[in-house]
């Protein structure tokens, strides 16, 4: 079965972000730039699918500038089997991003859909959920599991007090969870090897999606910092403050 | 304007963070009514009645929505909520999961996990592992927003009397099936709802230390948390993780032991009133943020705590 992987590429998680002084964003001017690490789980269980004789084609995806090519070079390295590049310069919504991955998954017909459960930049975890509403699969989200037997697909997901299975119809959307897998890293001759793989740059007009937006971010701010604290020398000290400084205990 | 929030539960039991989530939806200002989707969830319904602010409770009683499956809830919450001015959930795993499944129905962009109400459609929510707050406005007819449950003082559970209504649609897709679920078992507090929590990382070393932090929280009433290099190391479950993956929490106290303070961990903790970390590391991250630092070994430090308080 085919398999379609979507990846982003966002500022390197070990970043320490910077608000803008004019409050328009944050400064990703020079910074270093990744694939969310949701997408490096989503791309490895997409290649152990691959080596386990589930999938046979793994095709990977990504939506936005030109740059994002990287991060699909990065995936085909790791044993993705070809990329497409749905190159968009603007800041797009969940909601925009799913559409595109709508019209790729209506043109490539995979089985399965792996995305993250989230990207770090905008921490929105909307998607995979959002891409499942317009196909009309099922979803599978925050997955730590993933099992493919004939026709379902078994997902156990992290739930908020535990972990529950759930079974899908194929074609189904998972998403990964941070426990799903361990990424591999790309070697070098696969580093190699990935530049010649074959890479698609569609466009949203080309795919006939219209990326309008109901939502407007007005500014972006740092938060309110913590005013510092004290080292303590004791463990009675910190008793002591916790009951009549901070009142706490 | 009239509100329509997600009721959360597990057909027993109303859980607390729809009282947040009400709480959020009072400041929006408007009708709030609540919508229990569930199978035999007749009494979460009578308390969602109860609560604070609420005007009416939509009550969905099927087999399909005995799980929380996204593919049959979400169908109803986007019929019901089609006339509606906002719908809102928390920001729970059940939240996450269905809301933006309704959003995309409704074509509308979603709010995930604001954490204040600046108007009727504009809202703040943290970005970047809450390293910035982004300000979002909505021009939707039908605003779709999760809320994070500790950015909102929750209403009281007592106190209204709002009518009961059943709704009869139900929608089974036919597409998914609940086969199974593990929960883990804790005599504790919620970890999300607790007023003091104490969470160990990496520095504990192994499974059985955190015997020391369930005796230190077990003194002071606490719940027990961890971060993610504890959970990948299998010290604890992983749904005792806080952090931008894990749990959000803001609690009264936060007690961070053995745990340098990465900013995927603060994401979930930095909200707390008071902050306390043990770290024998006097350059760890965590110290920046601490209210109250001590630089100690943990496994003599906390024991002495444990006797102290």
């Amino acid at each position: 079965m085919k398999v379609l992987v979507a990846v982003k590429r966002v500022v390197d998680y070990n970043v320490k972000v910077r608000v803008k002084a004019d409050n328009s964003g944050v400064d990703l001017a020079n910074v270093k730039m990744s694939m969310n690490p949701f997408c490096e789980i989503a791309v490895e269980e997409a290649v152990r699918l691959k080596e386990k004789g589930v999938a046979t084609e793994i095709v990977v995806v990504s939506i936005g500038p030109t740059t994002a090519q990287e991060q699909l070079r990065t995936a085909l390295a790791l044993g993705a089997d070809r990329a497409i590049l749905v190159e968009s310069a603007e800041d797009l919504t969940s909601l925009a991003v799913a559409k595109l991955l709508k019209a790729v998954v209506d043109k490539e017909q995979p089985s399965l859909v792996i995305l993250g459960k989230q990207a770090i930049d905008s921490d929105n975890n909307q998607t995979g959920q959002m891409l499942a509403a317009l196909t009309g699969y099922g979803q599978g989200t925050f997955a730590s599991k993933v099992e493919v037997s004939g026709d379902n697909v078994a997902v156990t997901r992290e739930i908020d007090g535990g972990a529950q299975t759930v079974s899908l119809k194929l074609p189904a959307i998972v998403t990964t969870d941070l426990r799903l897998n361990e990424p591999r890293y790309a070697s070098l001759p696969n580093i190699m090897k990935a530049k010649k793989k074959p890479l698609e740059v569609l466009t949203p007009d080309a795919l006939g999606v219209s990326t309008a937006s109901t939502n407007k971010t007005v500014k972006v701010e740092a938060p309110a910092a913590r005013s510092a604290g004290i080292k303590v020398k004791s463990v009675a000290e910190l008793v002591e403050k916790l009951k009549n400084e901070a009142k706490v205990i | 304007m009239t509100i329509l929030v997600i009721a959360e539960h597990d057909n027993k039991v109303l859980a607390p963070a729809t009282l947040n989530t009400v709480a959020a939806a009072v400041k929006i200002g408007g009708d709030i009514h609540v919508l229990v989707a569930g199978q035999g969830a007749g009494a979460v319904a009578e308390a969602a009645a109860k609560v604070a602010g609420v005007s009416k409770v939509l009550l969905a009683d099927n087999a399909a929505y005995a799980h929380q499956l996204p593919e049959n809830v979400a169908p109803l919450v986007a019929e019901l909520g089609a006339g509606y001015s906002h719908i809102l959930a928390a920001a729970t795993s059940n939240g996450k999961n269905i809301l933006p499944r309704v959003a995309a129905q409704l074509d509308v962009d979603q709010i995930s996990e604001i954490i204040s109400v600046e108007s009727a459609d504009t809202f703040k929510r943290p970005i970047y592992a809450g390293n910035a707050i982004a300000t979002v406005q909505s021009s939707a007819a039908v605003k779709v927003i999760t809320v994070r449950a500790t950015g909102f003082d929750p209403v009281a559970a007592e106190g209204g009397s709002a009518a009961i209504e059943a709704v009869s649609a139900a929608h089974d897709a036919g597409i998914s099936s609940f086969v199974g679920e593990e929960l883990a078992k804790s005599d504790r507090p919620e970890l999300t709802a607790a007023k003091i929590v104490v969470s160990g990382g990496r520095g504990m070393q192994n499974g059985d230390n955190f015997k020391h932090l369930y005796e230190l929280a077990d003194k002071l009433g606490a719940a027990v948390g961890a971060s993610r290099a504890a959970v990948d190391a299998g010290f604890v479950p992983n749904d005792m993780q806080v952090g931008q993956t894990g749990k959000i929490v803001a609690p009264q106290l936060y007690i961070a032991v053995g745990i340098s303070g990465a900013i995927q961990h603060l994401a979930g903790m930095k909200d707390s009133k008071v902050i306390v970390a043990i770290n024998k590391d006097e350059e760890a991250p965590i110290f920046q943020v601490a209210d109250y630092g001590l630089v100690a070994d943990l496994f003599e430090a906390v024991p002495e705590l444990s006797k102290l308080v």
